[in-house]
Order: C-alpha cells, then sequence, then structure tokens
C-alpha cells in the first residue's frame, strides 16, 4: 500500500451495528491503529443490512471494499495482524462485500447506497446518483411528475399498497393556499426496520423524494412524522434536513426554484395507532392520536385542515429513482399489479436475518432459506408472520406463493411493510394469537368499539379455549364471529387487520388451541 | 433528571425553565407534543403541576392537555428510576425468547415490568419494537442498545451498573 493516503475503514452507525457494540469496535481500531503508528480513514457508514454479520467492518483495497464481521473490539489485534488493512485473510473474512451472495441476488433500488455511504455527507450522497431524481422533477411540470409516479406503478410500501400517483394528483388537484408532504416514518411494526434504516442510513434519499413530492403537488411545507422508539433516526435526519437546508436543496428555494419547501422532523410518542394515517395527522396536530373517519381524504382535508400528500419513508424513497431512471425503469421489476421492488425484512428466528431488497415475485421459501439460511435456533420452521403484527401466520403449503399484493390477499394475507417474522416449532400459535389481540387491546386508539372493546373481549375468549376444554368448541365460534365483527366493524386497520394473526392462527395451527386438526378443516379460511 | 415528586409544586428556577420551554412552543402549528417531549427531557417527566401551565400558553384546557399526556405511552408523570431498563416484547424478539428475559431481568432486579424498584435506583418496562427484529431479542438500557441479548449478557450489563437485587448480586 502507498504510504500517503490513509486507508478507508468503514464501521457503521447504524442502530443495530450499535446494538452489537460498532463504537467500541471504531474505537477499539482506532487506538490500535494510533498505537501501531497507522493512519487510517474511519468512515461511519449505514449498514449493509446483513446483520448477522454487524459489525460488519470494511476496509476499501484496490479490488473493492473487503468485509469482516461479526467484528468485535477484541477481534482488533488479529484482524490487524492478519493484514486487516490490505484486506488479507482472517476467519471473520467475508471476501469482497459486492460479492457476498446475499448482496450479490438482491436487486437494490431504493437501498442501493444503504451501507456504501456516510449517511450524512452531502458529497457522498451525490456522487451515488443522489439528487438526479430531484433535478429531473425540476424540469418538468407538476402534472407530469404525478404521471411519471403513476407510470411508475409505485404502491404505498406502509402496508396498504394504494397507488402513490392517485394520491399525488387528488392534492395536485385540490385547491389550496397551503398544502403538505407528510411523512410517515411510524414504523411501529415488529420485523420492519427499513425506514429506520434509510432514516439512518441514507436520509437524504427520503429528502430528496419529499421534495419532488413537493413540487408535484405544490406543497411548501412538509413533516416526517418519525416514533420515539427511534432516538437516532430522529437525530440523524434532523441534521440532515439541516445540511440540505443550510446548502439549499431545500428552504425557501428547493434548488434554485422559485417553489419553497420546508421540511420538519416531528417525534412520536409509543403509540402505534399513529402509524394510521389519519392518527398521525391529529398526533402531529398536537392531540391525542385517535384515528379520524374518512371522507373527507387526507389528499383533500388532511394536516390542519388541508390537502396533504401522506406516504410512507420507503415509498417517497422509491422516488428518486423513478424520477431519475425512467417509471419504465422502476415498472419493469415485478409482477401483476405489483410493480417495483420492496425491501423485505427477515427477523425473529432467522440465522441470516436482515434487509433483501427484491423485485416483487419472488417466494417465501426462498427468502426463509435461501437468505434467511432457516432459524437461528437450528430447529424447524414453524410459523412465519408476514406484514407486521397485523399481518396472518403463514403456514408451509403457502411458502411457495409469490410476494405479490394481489397473490397474498389470495390467501387471507398481506405483505404490509414487508417485515417477516419467523418462528421455530417451539412457538405456541394459540399464545401469538392472544398477544395479537392484547397488543390490540393496549394499541387501540379507542375510537370505535369492535377495535376497542372486541381486542380485550378476544383475549378473554383465547384464555377460555385453551384453559377450558368444556367450553372450547363453543368458544371458537365465539372467537370467529367477533373476528368477523372486528374484521368488517372497525374504522381503521388497527381492529380491523387483528384478525389476521388470529385467524390464520387458529385455522392453520389448530393444535395450539387444543383442537384437532381435522376439527379446523371444515372451518372457513379468512375471508376478507 | 429531577426526583422531586411528582405532585409537588415546581420551584421558581423550575417555573423558569418550564416558561422558557412553553414560549419555544407557543406558536409552533401542533406544538403541544414538542413542548411534552421538550418538557420530558428537561424534567425527566412531565409534572402534572406543569399542565396548567401549559395548557393556558397553547390556549387549551388541562383536561386536554392530560388527555394528550395519557394517552401517548412515552410521556409519564412520575420520575422513573436512575436508569431505564426496556426490554422489547413484540412479535421478533418474542421468537427468540423475549418474554423470558423480561421474566429473568424482574428476578434480577427485584422489580416488576412496568415498575421503579423502591430504591428508585432502576425502572423496568416493556417497550414494543425498537427495530432491531434481526438482531433480537433487543433491550435498551438508558440511551444504549444491545442486541442478541442472552441471560448472561443480561446479568453481565446489570451487575455492571450495581443493578442486581441483593440475593442475586
Amino acid at each position: 500500500m502507498s504510504s500517503s493516503a490513509p486507508v478507508k475503514v468503514y464501521v457503521p452507525c447504524d442502530s443495530a451495528a450499535l446494538a452489537q457494540g460498532a463504537d467500541e469496535v471504531a474505537q477499539a481500531l482506532s487506538e490500535a491503529c494510533s498505537a501501531r503508528g497507522i493512519a487510517i480513514e474511519l468512515v461511519r457508514n449505514g449498514s449493509r443490512g446483513l446483520f448477522w454479520l454487524e459489525p460488519l467492518v470494511e476496509v476499501e483495497t484496490p479490488q473493492g471494499r473487503v468485509a469482516y464481521g461479526p467484528v468485535t473490539a477484541q477481534d482488533l489485534p488479529s484482524l490487524l495482524d492478519a493484514g486487516l488493512l490490505q484486506g488479507g485473510e482472517h476467519r471473520l473474512g467475508q471476501g469482497l462485500t459486492e460479492q457476498i451472495p446475499y448482496l450479490a441476488r438482491q436487486e437494490r433500488l431504493t437501498f442501493a447506497r444503504m451501507g456504501v455511504t456516510a449517511p450524512l455527507s452531502l458529497d457522498d450522497y451525490e456522487a451515488h446518483g443522489g439528487w438526479a431524481g430531484l433535478k429531473a422533477a425540476l424540469a418538468m411540470k407538476p402534472g407530469a411528475i404525478v404521471q411519471s409516479v403513476l407510470d411508475s406503478g409505485l404502491r404505498g410500501r406502509g402496508g396498504a399498497a394504494f397507488p402513490a400517483g392517485i394520491k399525488w394528483r387528488t392534492v395536485l388537484q385540490a385547491e389550496s393556499a397551503q398544502k403538505y408532504v407528510v411523512c410517515n416514518a411510524d414504523e411501529g411494526d415488529s420485523g420492519t426496520y427499513s425506514d429506520r434504516m434509510t432514516l439512518e442510513g441514507d436520509p437524504y434519499m427520503l429528502i430528496e423524494g419529499m421534495a419532488i413530492a413537493a413540487l408535484a403537488v405544490g406543497a411548501t411545507r412538509g413533516y416526517v412524522y418519525v416514533r420515539s422508539e427511534y432516538p437516532h433516526a430522529c437525530a440523524t435526519l434532523a441534521e440532515a434536513i439541516r445540511l440540505a437546508t443550510a446548502a439549499a436543496y431545500i428552504g425557501d428555494s428547493v434548488c434554485g426554484s422559485a417553489q419553497a419547501f420546508h421540511l420538519e422532523v416531528r417525534m412520536g410518542a409509543g403509540s402505534y395507532v399513529c402509524g394510521e394515517e389519519t392518527a398521525m395527522l391529529e398526533s402531529l396536530e398536537g392531540r391525542r392520536g385517535v384515528v379520524r373517519a374518512k371522507p373527507p381524504l387526507p389528499a383533500i382535508s388532511g394536516l390542519f385542515g388541508q390537502p396533504t400528500v401522506i406516504n410512507n419513508v420507503i415509498t417517497l424513497a422509491s422516488v428518486p429513482i423513478i424520477l431519475a431512471k425512467g417509471a419504465d425503469f422502476y415498472r419493469d421489476f415485478g409482477m401483476g399489479r405489483s410493480k417495483g421492488t420492496l425491501p423485505f425484512q427477515l427477523a425473529g428466528n432467522v440465522r441470516q436475518g436482515g434487509l433483501v431488497e427484491k423485485a416483487f415475485g419472488l417466494t417465501l421459501r426462498e427468502l426463509l432459506f435461501e437468505f434467511g439460511g432457516g432459524t437461528r435456533s437450528g430447529r424447524p420452521i414453524k410459523a412465519v408472520q408476514v406484514g407486521g403484527p397485523l399481518g396472518a401466520y403463514v403456514p408451509e403449503s403457502q411458502w411457495d406463493v409469490p410476494l405479490d399484493y394481489e397473490a397474498y390477499a389470495a390467501v387471507g394475507a398481506v405483505l404490509g411493510h414487508g417485515g417477516i417474522v419467523v418462528h421455530d416449532d417451539t412457538a405456541n400459535l394459540a399464545s401469538l394469537a392472544r398477544y395479537a389481540m392484547s397488543f390490540c387491546a393496549i394499541e387501540s386508539c379507542g375510537k370505535c368499539t369492535p377495535c376497542r372493546i372486541g381486542s380485550t373481549r378476544g383475549v378473554e375468549v383465547i384464555d377460555r379455549i385453551t384453559g377450558a376444554p368444556e367450553l372450547r368448541e363453543q368458544q371458537v365460534q365465539l372467537l370467529r364471529e367477533l373476528c368477523d365483527l372486528m374484521l368488517h366493524g372497525s374504522l381503521c386497520a388497527m381492529g380491523g387487520m387483528t384478525p389476521y394473526p388470529v385467524l390464520s392462527a387458529l385455522d392453520h395451527y389448530p393444535q395450539d388451541f387444543g383442537l384437532s386438526a381435522a376439527s379446523s378443516e371444515n372451518e372457513p379460511a379468512l375471508k376478507v | 433528571m429531577d426526583t422531586a415528586q411528582a405532585s409537588m409544586p415546581l420551584s421558581s428556577s423550575q417555573m423558569e425553565q418550564l416558561n422558557l420551554l412553553v414560549d419555544g412552543h407557543r406558536q409552533m402549528p401542533g406544538g403541544l407534543l414538542p413542548l411534552l417531549h421538550a418538557v420530558q427531557e428537561r424534567f425527566g417527566h412531565v409534572p402534572p403541576s406543569a399542565v396548567p401551565v401549559m395548557a393556558q400558553a397553547m390556549n387549551l384546557s388541562c383536561a386536554e392537555v392530560h388527555g394528550v399526556i395519557s394517552f401517548y405511552s412515552h410521556f409519564r408523570t412520575q420520575a422513573l428510576g436512575r436508569h431505564l431498563v426496556q426490554i422489547c416484547q413484540a412479535e421478533a424478539c418474542r421468537a427468540c425468547g423475549a418474554e423470558a428475559l423480561m421474566q429473568s431481568a424482574e428476578r434480577m432486579l427485584g422489580c416488576a415490568a412496568h415498575e421503579t424498584r423502591a430504591d428508585q435506583a432502576v425502572s423496568l418496562e416493556p417497550v414494543y419494537c425498537l427495530g432491531l427484529c434481526a438482531s433480537s431479542p433487543a433491550l435498551q438500557l438508558d440511551a444504549k442498545l444491545h442486541g442478541r441479548v442472552d441471560e448472561a449478557q443480561l446479568r453481565r450489563l446489570m451487575a455492571g451498573l450495581n443493578l442486581l437485587n441483593e440475593e442475586q448480586a
């Protein structure tokens, strides 16, 4: 190696890397190198999303970046002895990062920069394709930007999968002196972390997407509603907004154009239901996060009663590449009416948990085994909850269904925000169904009765099913009727989708409720 | 952190600090949540005696402010222990033993979930998702995150802060 330029070494600053000791590794690395009289350039990058390898230390070599992981502070002397700074061989060596199969087999469009760049470096962002979408949008009329998003087929990545372009068109056509763009970063679903990674690892991508939305609909103010459980994400995003404003990408003028776009972070306060868009608006306005009845649609009368675009982090973060590379480029990924890619998040009892961005259409089985490598415990997989706490438990008989919004709906399941939680054969699905009801009881906003009361009654009914065999058959019937009521009578998805995990558990794992396998076969499957 | 009893009136210096925070948020659209965050950050909790001050400044009733505080689990009206242990109890962590980890923590600390130990040393709370779902079970100890926590690591963390219950120590 040349003695002139210090070697670049990357140690991630993503929360999940910090939780495995990345700060300690970074500090030990600096100390060990200075003790040995070696100059390095330490870069705190985002995470590649290969969480079983975190902290994943990367070293820049003439052949590309070489990865080591999971690294602890105690490993550093032996790593340096083995020639870490030249990409030398070591038992923790993973080879060239880009060639790690888990990463190489992905289709990273939205997450292309993730872990590659330093999250707050404007130079890094621009050097890796940043702002290209915004620059393209600045040369277009608002209607053309909206058309491009419509043509891309982009649907809401928060879970509801509503076409983003239709929301944007409604807001564009609404007459108002003040319009807003609101980003829903209240990522409360267990098993999901793609929003958190984006906020912490590539925040300018979200800012760019929101600025494009603002140009498209004529909004001059934006808010990002981030949950309070994500303090690192809040801090990184706030700093990114400050830097992007200082560099005049947003603020009084978007890149020197006539349009202003002022962006602000607002922190949630531990309420799951505030991920529902109208509850989030209430919370942003300073009130209890109680769901609003629709209509009016937020696109017509949203934040402070004004026309408002509300999209999830990943939806808005997918917009820059659509504008930069064209709607056709994005639409060519995916299948059926599910266009583009989804950042799937493998979580729970899985050996290789992490972020897998792929075009729609792959199967759960591919994700679980080819990427995930089976369970971390080494035991057989029993159930997989797809789509967060309100998603169904998917049994093995459905693992070959393509991951596509419509194909999942057809089997009574949802893709939601792309979270995939793996449970091994020690899991008890009756207990997980009870948990789903109790979570709903804790988090219900209280506005509608099916959710507020139904969830508490649901816990009691499941307790009777598992605790009182003589009542079982009658109580199972009652649980089904209760779920039917919640499904059809709740005001929002909180109460309306809690039956998904409950009924899928009951339908596919009747033994866990003390029922014989045969007794459930005649029961109707989950009907929506 | 302010350890004053929740029901006690604010001292004059606390009132001065509160007024500064209130002034900073009075004009902010939808400013009540940001104000509550600022107050909780400053005082460690939202003192009930601060409610009338905030209500008047934000042109709200005390009931409305109380309603907001009580809706959100993040806001608390009583001081916490000197350390806060939050253990995730959501699905991805349950799949890797989060329930047993919580029970271990209760035993090690001699403190039930949702409670603060009598000596005010520690509070133990469940949390529903820290976004570390590929590194489960996860917990947050004060400001620091920890992933893939097992009982032995939990014991080391608690011992490191002298938090182990006497019988356990």
